[in-house]
């Protein structure tokens, strides 16, 4: 690892050398009806418009590599024969310009589903290893409880990563391409001063951590509590709309559709993400449904990823970034369901 | 139109298709002629024996009826009638023809006679309850929507030439909307049916900022109940509520359940 510190006028200098590729970054995308800003990651042609400051956005930047749609193949169709066209989706390399370590803890969990496992996916592949990232510290959130499930800081899976000293950034360095960025910023060597000040910031920002959930033996005690009556309890609030599946940076499920164009010569398959808690996620063939319950899907929904996950990678499937409790139009949020499956006060 | 219709090197059949309108205002089938980038290729699968609204040779042998539009007199009973014996699929097309559509509107009155002369005054007219198709003949295929989506109408006649299963999602609108990133309807202070309509429209409405009105009916899983608590929560009424439950019919089901019992005075009607 190799640390430098910059003035934080030389950020948009990194910048303007990483915009030959294809930038994405969070911006203000609004307002809701109280005035609060409502941030969004989107392709970012200017410095100005980044929000390098902003609190968190409501969707992950999961769509610019594992889009909610995507196409898989399209077939050319002539005759009685046809032929197959692949594309694997990525026109140029994306830089993602100011991902929290929830973020980018997120991305080395999907890794290791969909990069590390005996079936890697192509299609998320090809634009997570033509990807730059540039991570940057936040300010703890009152739903965040990243903290709790060990991904409040990021160890890997980034190429920089920036930590506001005030008037500079502290800048770890991972990788060989953001080292040979630093030469467009005007760079110099950490002070003893600077990794001081760096242990002051990390140390007031645990402090500020509001939200938590106890992963003491929860893969046991989710076992244990398979028929809790509380299943039930969160079911009849949920409207089974996929919403937490769909801004959850970690949820990868999804479903295939073959369509055939009007013009019968040309077909397409398409893959839509999915999500486990809606009604036509584990119905199969024939209409039989294995889950016609919303409990039962909510609760699978907590299985995968606090018991499966952990009993499979040795880590949770969620890294408490909170944005399915704040999406959440019933209020079911991670921190309530696990407390209440642990038999605590909520 | 090409001579011979084949996918994957099998001969396929122009089905003979018809298109009806009942009480309604022919959105639907506009909506059908509206797409002109893709009206050839959608035409080419089809051999279309009568539409009012296109062409003016008719013709009453035909295998797939599209029907638009609610039941609201004895003649269309028999109309309906006459054309389920004829066809072999019936599609009911549109929302007034599935739910009774806005039309629909006007069973909530209790006194209909009032209704009439409100808005017939003194012409003689018959004018019955509206009623869905499903309430007078058996239904093959629901198209949702006020107005339907064409590119939903082109996959289900696709998939019917080519002899797929027609499908539809099950879900919420909820999910199309989060998949195009939309700002929650909610957070803005808006009132939406989104969580409890069901999806297939590409969350048309909420993308351009207006609150699902739930024109396509219930998602299956539809948790009316929860959407009553967070209307309540984000300080909407529920008349507010109610009115956009009650405006396609699609909600029926749920909102006689939902009327508090002093609201009932005169207000609420037959049902459908």
């Amino acid at each position: 690892m190799i640390f430098k510190v910059i003035a934080k006028q030389e950020l948009a200098k990194l910048f303007e050398a990483l915009l030959a590729n294809r930038v994405v970054g969070p911006v203000r995308k609004g307002s809701d009806k109280n005035g609060t800003p409502i941030y969004s990651f989107e392709v970012v042609y200017d410095f100005t418009q980044l929000q390098l400051d902003y609190t968190s956005t409501q969707y992950p930047a999961k769509r610019f590599f594992l889009p909610y749609t995507e196409t898989l193949c399209t077939f050319e169709i002539a005759g009685d024969s046809w032929e197959k066209k692949v594309d694997f989706n990525i026109y140029q390399p994306q830089v993602l310009f100011g991902l929290h370590a929830c973020d980018i803890n997120a991305l080395n969990k999907l890794d290791k589903v969909l990069l590390e496992s005996a079936y890697p996916t192509p299609y998320y592949a090809s634009k997570r290893k033509n990807m730059f990232i540039v991570g940057i510290d936040c300010e703890p959130q009152p739903y965040c409880f990243c903290r709790s499930m060990g991904t409040d800081t990021a160890l890997h899976g980034f190429d920089m990563f920036l930590t506001d000293l005030g008037k500079k950034y502290f800048v770890e360095i991972q990788s060989a391409a953001a080292y040979n960025y630093l030469k467009h910023m005007q760079t110099s060597d950490p002070t003893e001063e600077d990794h001081l000040r760096y242990m002051a910031v990390e140390e007031a920002r645990h402090e500020k951590f509001m939200a938590q959930v106890d992963t003491t033996d929860l893969t046991k005690i989710l076992d244990m509590e398979f028929q809790s009556e509380v299943w039930k309890h969160w079911g009849d609030k949920c409207l089974s709309c996929g919403t937490c599946a769909s801004v959850c940076p970690t949820c990868y499920c999804y479903g295939v559709a073959e369509t055939v164009d009007l013009d019968l010569k040309h077909a397409a398959k398409m893959k839509h993400l999915h999500s486990c808690n809606l009604i036509d996620f584990a119905e199969v063939a024939g209409g039989h449904n294995f889950r016609p319950d919303s409990h039962t899907r909510l609760k699978y929904r907590y299985y995968h990823k606090h018991r499966g996950f952990v009993e499979a990678f040795e880590e949770s499937l969620c890294v408490g970034c909170g944005r399915c409790g704040e999406a959440c139009l019933a209020n079911i949020t991670v921190p309530e369901v696990i407390a209440s499956v642990r038999h605590e006060e909520i | 139109m090409s001579a011979e219709l084949s996918y994957m090197g099998v001969d396929l059949t122009r089905p003979r298709v018809a298109f009806f309108e009942l009480s309604s205002c022919e959105g639907c089938q506009l909506q059908l002629l509206n797409k002109e980038a893709s009206l050839l290729d959608f035409f080419n699968l089809l051999q279309v024996v009568q539409f009012r609204e296109a062409m003016s040779e008719k013709d009453d042998t035909y295998d797939v009826a599209f029907v638009e539009g609610s039941v609201t007199r004895a003649d269309e009973e028999e109309r309906l009638k006459i054309i389920r014996k004829r066809a072999k699929i019936l599609i009911a097309f549109g929302s007034c023809a599935c739910f009774g559509g806005v039309n629909q509107l006007k069973n909530r009155f209790a006194d209909q006679d009032w209704v009439k002369r409100e808005v017939y005054g003194d012409f003689a007219i018959d004018t019955q309850p509206v009623r869905p198709l499903a309430d007078i003949v058996e239904v093959d295929v629901n198209i949702y929507g006020c107005p339907v989506k064409k590119e939903e109408v082109e996959r289900i006649v696709t998939d019917l030439v080519v002899g797929k299963t027609i499908l539809y999602p099950k879900y919420p609108v909820c999910m199309d909307c989060k998949a195009n990133e939309n700002i929650c309807l909610f957070d803005l202070g808006e009132p939406c049916l989104g969580p409890v309509t069901r999806a297939g429209c590409d969350a048309w409405c909420p993308n351009n900022r207006m609150g699902c009105w739930g024109c396509r009916g219930p998602a299956e899983a539809a948790n009316v109940e929860q959407l009553k608590n967070i209307m309540a929560e984000h300080g909407f009424s529920s008349e507010t509520l109610l009115d956009r439950l009650e405006c396609f019919g699609g909600f029926s089901a749920f909102v006689d359940g939902l009327r508090q019992p002093q609201q009932d005075t005169g207000k609420q009607g037959s049902g459908i």
